[in-house]
């Protein structure tokens, strides 16, 4: 029931922002049709849960897009230097990363957040290691690596975070 | 009194126009790598230099200079579709091409500067 509510609530803003209307009765009508329409085709195909409702969750993402937008910033610098440079000096690498947060979501935004860094991109991912192409071995660091998974687990909500 | 206050809303579009230059100046670094960098896997780095820090220039510079109105509302849904969709896609291209078999060049990659190239 919280569910249907909230998705009820999240796509009713999402039409008002998205469409701009408040004074057309037959559009805003309209709206409101196919906003039930969705909430009921969500609710017989039974996905109404806090997978594909996420946003509450998403509150508590806030600090961490903080830090990424930094850590995105940094790295993109980074690598503009590498390309900008005359003589180009590459040094590629596959490595393998083991620190992962425990639970499918967690994993989830690490593997994005690694993505999204310039400079590091999640090729492949298994039960327990994730294969990480680098574009310049400093961004190799472990360290580096253990600090987002840290803050990865805790955005997602786990309680033990043993690393 | 009111005359050397700054005009606020001068400075508004100043710093919406710098940050869009901004972010055009690395969209055109981001393709300047996809052509200058040897093999997939490193371009993919470069492409990914459009697809977020340029993004958050351009659409941050794009919000400021729209101010208060529901198109600074609509261009910050952009932004959060785009976080959520441009990794996924990228991770699903790097994949591909890994399940595919395409081996990804490693050690030390130097290129020449173009000086000692051109031999004069």
């Amino acid at each position: 029931m919280g569910y249907k509510i909230l998705l009820t609530a999240t796509l009713a803003v999402l039409w008002l922002t998205l469409s701009g209307y408040f004074d057309k009765p037959l559009l805003l009508s309209l709206g409101v049709l196919s906003v039930f329409i969705s909430i009921g085709v969500a609710w017989r195909m039974r996905i109404l849960d806090n997978e594909s409702v996420p946003y509450l969750r998403m509150f508590a993402l806030l600090p961490y897009w903080g830090w990424l937008a930094v850590e995105i910033v940094k790295s993109s610098i980074t690598i503009s230097a590498v390309i900008l440079r005359p003589d180009m000096v590459l040094t590629p690498r596959l490595i393998r990363v083991k620190t992962l947060p425990k639970s499918s979501f967690g994993r989830t935004l690490f593997a994005n957040s690694i993505t999204l860094t310039p400079g590091t991109v999640s090729v492949d991912l298994d039960d327990d290691e994730i294969i990480v192409h680098t574009l310049i071995k400093e961004m190799t660091a472990r360290e580096d690596f253990v600090e987002m998974a840290r803050r990865c687990a805790k955005a997602a909500g786990e309680k033990e975070i043993s690393f | 009194m009111s005359e050397w206050l700054p005009d606020l809303d001068m400075i508004r579009h100043i710093i919406a126009g710098a940050m869009m230059f901004t972010g055009a100046v690395f969209m055109l670094i981001g393709s300047l790598g996809v052509l200058r960098l040897p093999d997939f896997y490193a371009r993919i780095h470069a492409a990914g230099i459009t697809d977020t820090l340029a993004t958050i220039l351009l659409l941050g510079g794009m919000m400021l200079s729209s101010g208060l109105t529901q198109t600074t509302a609509k261009l910050a849904l952009v932004g959060v579709f785009l976080f959520l969709t441009s990794p996924t896609a990228t991770h699903a291209v790097a994949n591909a091409a890994h399940k595919a078999g395409i081996k990804p060049r490693l050690g030390t990659i130097k290129s020449p500067h173009p000086r000692d190239v051109e031999g004069s």
